[in-house]
């Protein structure tokens, strides 16, 4: 028996609609279909009236979520790609981003984005949008990369009263798998993990780049270079402890993430490192984007368009020489 | 469908239709006098941001307003103010969140006409027009979905907000899912200073009711008297299970956009047209003509008016404003996932 990432997705709504009757699930081809990605597979058949599709419309999609949750029921909006959240942008960062703190009252509502790049794609269904979402306030950005991370953050992603923007990897959908699914369910949002210790430099990043991360790490031991890699998992709230740890263990700090170089995750990893962490680095800390263009459509242009393995280890090696 | 009902066949107005209009027609002059002094305390820079009145759409507002329950929800818009107080908020919340008292519902925070109680379903406005039509459509959805029955929803939008991608998503969306809401749209011919003829090409927004797939109304929203029929018909038709009713409402805004605006760009013809008319006068001469009022009362409840709203100013002016250094600076209910980074 084994269990992808996008089954865990699956499972922990599953789960959550049998646990809680104010759960509903809100998007396009959601319901008979089972979702673009079959993220919600069967789901409507088991869970009559409360799998419901939606016109495209995601701007009303996510506004009618807000809606609901101030009436009691926590959504979760299914986003076919992330790519098209754009069109309910200003629902999400205007109004939901902003109502605890105007109101008082908090919403409920999980926004699932299907994030990230896959062959083929394009430039309108690969954008990673989690750098985006966490400028603005009163948002929680989830990015799993594990099968475990996947389950236990959707379902904590539900649990919390705070808008959440899950942001699930279609890279990692139907390629990265587990035995099982946690036997029990841990709630560790705001928390990194390391997933790789060693001593010589620490690589930052989340989602899908993990493997990127961890296949250069493999590759880089061969040459004697021990590298520690931490998976971030959220990325608003920014773990800045565990990051600062590792920097202080390793001495040198490379951010790795599949989204644009302007602003955004690593961007916002180095600032904290750089003011907080100064004085443990040992050579200018460095990131690694995706190229400053639109996303590619052919598969070749697109694996050169974003940090690879081997980008990753051309760079440590330059880091490590300085 | 088009309904275009002219004739009173709501309960509420067999219940008693002269106390509906009284009652309808003071809580206008005490939203037509409040609104004056938040006026005046603008133009005397006591009040910080914008000043956005609903001057000459009283009857509008109120007509809606009134008719909704305990229970019902209403997300009012810039130029709400008379439906605000009938359907229940406090003469409070407006001096208070102008002024933006810490004691306010937004709690200087949010200002204006940016307030609301989602706790007791009266649902505080961003200013990004169109958004609350999905989110009045999603309350009333999950009402549904939490097997209550009974209750209705009501929104407006102005000509200009109706041409927001975000106004048809959420119509469209409230059509389909069939659920209890009213949609006020008053075209008072301008948006901030674009006319009618920049905005849409329709012949009358009230033909798009039948795009929508939802009834449809128009009202002339200088007659408290039209309106409050209409209104009673189209809030009796969503409560019983006839979907989705959009009242197109014509009348003019009687003040610039927002008072740092003199509306110079308005056509004066307008004004001396039909639907220029003040609908606060034409209700009162109404009154005197029925026989409910004589000048003398009506005179002594705009005295009443006044002071109330005197009396609620003074004790609001009294009270603190928000201490910078006591604000609570987070922006999430998840106390534990505050970022130690923000915490200071
Ligand atoms: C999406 C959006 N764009 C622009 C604005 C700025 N704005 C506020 S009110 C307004 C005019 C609205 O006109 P209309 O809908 O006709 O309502 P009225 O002011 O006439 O009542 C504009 C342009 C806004 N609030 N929201
Ligand atoms: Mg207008």
């Amino acid at each position: 028996m084994s269990i992808t990432y996008l089954e865990a997705i699956r499972e922990a709504q599953a789960r959550a609609l049998r646990e809680n009757p104010n759960v509903y699930i809100y998007g396009q081809d959601i319901g008979a279909y089972g979702g673009a990605f079959k993220a919600t597979k069967n789901l409507a058949k088991e869970f009559p009236g409360r799998v419901l599709d939606s016109p495209i419309s995601e701007d009303a999609m996510v506004g009618s979520a807000i809606g609901a949750s101030l009436e009691g029921m926590r959504p979760i909006v299914e986003m076919q790609f992330a790519d098209f959240s754009a069109n309910g942008f200003n629902q999400i960062v205007n109004h939901a981003g902003a109502y605890f703190y105007r109101s008082g009252v908090s919403l409920p509502i999980t926004i699932r984005l299907p994030n990230g790049g896959n062959p083929g794609a394009g430039p309108f269904h690969s954008q990673s949008l989690e750098s985006l979402y966490a400028h603005f306030p009163g948002l929680i950005i989830m990015t799993p990369a594990t099968v475990d991370d996947a389950y236990n953050l959707l379902l904590e992603a539900i649990a919390l009263d705070d808008p959440v923007l899950y942001c699930e990897h279609k890279y990692l959908y139907n390629r990265v798998k587990a035995e099982r699914l946690p036997e029990e369910v841990s709630f560790s949002a705001g928390k990194a993990l390391c997933r790789r210790p060693g001593k010589d430099l620490t690589l930052v990043t989340y989602a899908a780049a993990l493997y990127d991360a961890l296949a250069a790490a493999t590759e880089l031991e061969k040459e004697g270079i021990d590298i520690e890699v931490i998976d971030l998992r959220t990325v608003k709230p920014l773990d800045t402890p565990t990051i600062l740890q590792s920097v202080a263990r390793t001495g040198h700090l490379l951010a790795v993430s599949e989204g644009w170089p302007w602003g955004g995750i690593n961007a916002e990893v180095i600032a904290r490192v750089a003011s907080k962490g100064f004085h443990l680095l040992d050579s200018p800390p460095e990131r690694l984007n995706c190229r400053d263009t639109p996303i590619p459509f052919h598969p070749d242009l697109w694996l050169a368009h974003k940090p690879s393995a081997a980008s990753i280890v051309k760079k440590v090696r330059q880091m490590l020489e300085w | 469908m088009l309904n275009t009902l002219r004739e009173p066949e709501s309960e509420t107005i067999h219940l008693g239709f002269k106390e509906l209009y009284l009652s309808a027609f003071k809580w206008m002059l005490l939203s037509r006098t409040v609104e004056d002094k938040v006026a005046a305390l603008w133009h005397a820079g006591k009040i910080a941001g914008g000043c956005y009145l609903g001057k000459g759409q009283e009857a509008v507002s109120v007509a809606v307003g009134i008719m909704l329950r305990p229970g019902d929800i209403f997300a009012p818009l810039i130029r709400d103010q008379a439906g605000r107080l009938a359907f229940g908020e406090p003469l409070f919340d407006i001096l208070r969140t102008y002024l933006g008292k810490k004691t306010g519902p937004m709690r200087g925070r949010d200002g204006n006409v940016h307030r609301g109680r989602p706790k007791e379903r009266i649902y505080p406005m961003v200013s990004h027009l169109g958004a609350a039509t999905s989110l009045i459509t999603g309350a009333l959805m999950a009402r549904r979905m939490r097997g209550e029955t009974g209750f209705v929803g009501a929104t407006s939008i102005g000509d200009g907000g109706s041409s927001t991608g975000s106004f048809h998503e959420g119509l469209n969306l409230a059509a389909v899912e069939r659920v209890p809401l009213v949609m006020t749209v008053t075209n008072n011919r301008y948006a901030y200073s674009t006319p009618n003829s920049r905005q849409f090409a329709c012949h009358d927004l009230v033909d798009r009711a039948i795009g929508y797939g939802v009834e449809g109304y128009s009202m002339d929203g200088t007659d408290l008297k039209e309106c409050l029929e209409i209104a009673s018909h189209a809030v009796d038709r969503a409560r019983s299970g006839f979907g989705v009713q959009m009242i197109v409402a014509s009348c003019v805004r009687l003040s610039g956009h927002a008072e740092h605006d003199d509306g110079f760009y308005m056509d004066k013809a307008l004004l001396d047209s039909p639907i220029g008319r003040d609908c606060l006068s034409v209700a009162q001469a109404h009154v005197v003509e029925q026989g409910w009022a004589d000048e003398v009362m009506v005179r002594e409840w705009r005295q009443q008016a006044k002071a109330q709203v005197e009396d609620t100013l003074q004790q609001v002016q009294r009270e603190p404003a928000p201490d910078p250094a006591e604000e609570d600076w987070h922006s999430l209910a998840s106390a534990h996932l505050i970022d130690p980074e923000y915490a200071e």
